[in-house]
């Protein structure tokens, strides 16, 4: 019977734990309740995906409404995919926040910041589901509004500014959004994506149709900081807790580009997205980012702020295997957002460990923590050689495909931007390794402990998993493909 | 505000009125406007008057901020309780026709319930809101 | 002049949305840009709304002698998008209530200017 309910329950359970949270108050419950949550979302996620690969797409309708009146939730390939990814980061987040976040933040409001945690799950994970396109909205707001809540609690008077900036531009748009499903609701008369896409279809050319693509595209676009409308990401990472930014990094701006897939493909439909100038637009902003986006990074000072710009610049690798249009583009991207996810999730709980031990995510303060924190140490330069694209990790695959399909597409410069952002890669991984390994240690690093187990457990949890799917890719490939060649062709 | 007499009076009028007419927009819902959200924020509003003129301790000593962030949760878990209770009646996830053997009365009650989670919860919200900002 | 008077409503939402989001964009004060956020997200409100009603249509409850009702599904959204405005706003203030705290200041520029020294 459960199976039947899961693609509500993948929502419905962890808005019950919120406030199952709030009530019991106790911070080590609030703890085992959110990752009891996640976990459930993980098994969840499995199941909808495994059902979808054998058995194909599923809806299921809220209150039992059918489709174009009620809210319709339909799980498909790419949204069982991308909820799949968002609670296993999750998950592992959770395994790393528990220390980490007794450390960070106050102890009365512990049970508050797992509330909040679970709110942001019940968001993304919603935002993934629904096929409805206000519903998308207010699950868009659920998450970003506990997003900043997060955000703030950071242990720098910095994080409320950095937290306000990205409620500001968060807001606008969201709202931008919101207009753009206004405009889509005046000219058809219904919220349903796959209603929409029907409608929009019988329409054709029809200027307010084009004028709700922008608002919506704008709106995405800000939510996943594609760039140039990143600029609240690098300081919302740099200064959320860092269990916060770890959950964040893997998840808010990887939902928000399964929106713009979902959108683009599904609610538009590609012929409409190719006839406009949006390709072109798609792969300026990706080059810009990967290129620009990297360039920044290489010149920061503060660890965490150096993986933000890095996002950015992966979040154009993204835009542009989306920007082809075409099944190998779209399956590259979909590869590279599960790599994605691995590495810098990976990444941000090493480093959030190092700040456990150091309290300084500066680069300077690091020197020589690899002979203090060997294991911690080997799970960054793990995570860095993905994030470069090395053989064998999860970021030489999604890369690889990426590239492949610029080059089958005709894009050649599109792809020496992709190699050359690799290159620059290397160049900011490598500052974070010099530190760590090459520097003489300080005062600060001498004294400091190897990480707690649960911290490292998750580090190599996911460093791992960053080797075994560079080595065994059948599942996020296949899994890619099938999603590609269903989004395009229907 | 301690020597404002006509204001004490008045709101002491008015205060029973604004909550009575929340509960009348909760309750009568279901036939013309109203609803939780709606009747949520008047009810609010008649228990922030109150701190307006007796002043928030005195609100504070009413309503403890403890309860009214437990009532917050519960008007959530209220909602979804609804909502699972139709997911385990054979239905969908808040499918109210289940809840009771005529589809009809199971309607009427779901919404009478689900809008009674929400009033709760935002009243309780709206009250929390208040007591941050009045320090 | 039809089509200036014909679109009114449009006409308003465009104005009370430069409005909003100018001073979004503009001001220096936390406050403001808040403020500036709620008129930007009330234009999009009256946006819904307007597009909701029906011409020569009555409030949609059902009543005796009338066949032509206004939209309620805008109206019911707009409920829903106006609590996440409320909330909003709730984080946005009190954000800035504690920023005023730790800085001192809730002028951008002053902020800015304050976290420069051990910013990267």
């Amino acid at each position: 019977m459960i199976a039947s309910h899961l693609p509500a329950l993948q929502v419905v359970v962890p808005l019950v734990a919120a406030p199952v949270c709030v009530l019991l108050r106790w911070s080590r419950v609030a703890w085992m309740v959110a990752m009891a949550a996640s976990l459930f979302a993980v098994g969840g996620a499995w199941c909808l995906l495994a059902g979808v690969l054998s058995a194909g797409p599923t809806s299921y309708f809220l209150g039992s409404w059918a489709a174009p009146w009620g809210i319709e939730y339909r799980v498909d390939e790419t949204n069982a995919w991308v909820m799949l990814v968002v609670s296993v980061i999750s998950a592992v987040s959770l395994l790393f926040a528990r220390r980490s976040v007794e450390r960070e933040v106050e102890t009365d409001r512990i049970h508050l910041f797992y509330t909040a945690w679970l709110l942001c799950l019940a968001g993304l994970l919603g935002m993934a589901v629904t096929a409805d396109a206000f519903n998308v909205f207010v699950f868009l707001e659920i998450s970003s509004l506990s997003t900043y809540v997060l955000v703030s609690l950071g242990t720098r008077r910095e994080a409320l500014v950095a937290a306000l900036r990205y409620l500001v531009l968060g807001t606008v748009g969201a709202t931008f959004f919101l207009i753009g499903v206004g405009l889509l609701y005046q000219v058809t008369g219904t919220l349903n994506m796959g209603d929409l896409a029907t409608r929009i279809a019988q329409l054709g050319p029809h200027r307010t149709v084009t004028a709700a693509f922008g608002f919506l595209a704008v709106g995405i676009a800000v939510k996943s900081a594609v760039y140039p409308l990143h600029t609240w990401l690098p300081n919302a990472y740099a200064f959320a807790p860092s269990a916060v930014s770890a959950f964040l990094a893997g998840t808010a701006t990887k939902v928000s580009l399964y929106l713009l897939l979902r959108f683009l493909f599904t609610v538009f439909g590609h012929e409409f997205v190719a006839g406009g100038p949006v390709p072109v637009l798609l792969a300026l902003t990706g080059v810009a980012a990967v290129v620009a986006a990297s360039v920044a990074a290489v010149r920061q000072d503060d660890a965490k702020r150096l993986l933000g710009f890095s996002s950015v610049a992966q979040i154009g690798y993204l835009v542009l295997g989306v920007s082809l249009l075409t099944t190998e583009g779209v399956a590259a991207s979909l590869i590279h957002l599960f790599g994605h996810a691995l590495m810098k999730t990976a990444l941000f709980v090493c480093l959030g460990a190092i700040v456990y031990r150091i309290g300084s995510a500066r680069i300077d303060d690091m020197a020589g923590i690899a002979k203090r924190m060997p294991w911690t140490c080997a799970a960054l330069v793990v995570g860095g050689l993905s994030l470069i694209g090395v053989p064998l990790t999860a970021g030489f695959v999604g890369k690889w495909y990426l590239v492949a399909a610029a080059l089958e597409a005709g894009w050649w410069p599109v792809a020496a931007a992709m190699l050359l952002a690799s290159l620059i890669a290397v160049a900011y991984v490598w500052k974070l390794v010099e530190s760590a390994y090459f520097r003489a240690p300080s005062a600060r690093v001498a004294a400091a402990r190897g990480a707690p187990f649960s911290m490292v457990a998750a580090a190599w949890g996911l460093s791992g998993a960053n080797i075994w799917f560079g080595i065994d890719t059948s599942l996020p490939i296949g899994v890619a493909n099938r999603a590609a060649a269903a989004l395009l062709g229907g | 505000m301690r020597h404002h007499h006509v204001l004490h009076v008045v709101a002491k009028m008015v205060i029973p009125l604004i909550l009575l007419f929340a509960l009348y927009v909760q309750f009568h819902g279901d036939f013309g406007p109203g609803g939780g959200f709606q009747a949520g924020v008047i009810f609010a509003a008649g228990l922030i008057l109150y701190g307006l003129v007796f002043g928030v301790d005195r609100l504070r000593r009413t309503v403890p901020p403890g309860v009214v962030r437990g009532l917050a949760a519960a008007g959530g878990l209220l909602y979804a309780g609804v909502g699972v209770a139709g997911m385990v009646l054979g239905g969908a996830y808040l499918d109210y026709g289940v809840l009771l053997p005529d589809p009809m009365a199971g309607q009427h009650l779901g919404i009478l319930l689900i809008e009674l989670g929400v009033g709760v919860t935002v009243a309780a919200v709206m009250t929390s809101l208040f007591y941050c900002f009045a320090g | 002049m039809d089509a200036f008077l014909g679109y009114y409503n449009y006409w308003i939402v465009i104005a009370l949305m430069m409005t909003g989001l100018y001073t979004v964009a503009a001001s220096g004060n936390l406050v403001k840009k808040i403020i500036g956020l709620n008129i930007f997200q009330t234009s999009v409100f009256l946006f819904f709304i307007s597009v909701g009603k029906v011409s020569g249509g009555t409030a949609p409850i059902l009543a005796e002698g009338w066949t032509r009702y206004s939209n309620p599904l805008p109206h019911v959204l707009i409920l829903t998008a106006i609590v996440v405005g409320v909330a909003t706003t709730a984080v946005g203030l009190a954000l800035i209530v504690r920023v005023n705290r730790a800085y001192a200041t809730i002028e951008d520029d002053e902020i800015r200017r304050s976290d420069l020294p051990d910013s990267s």
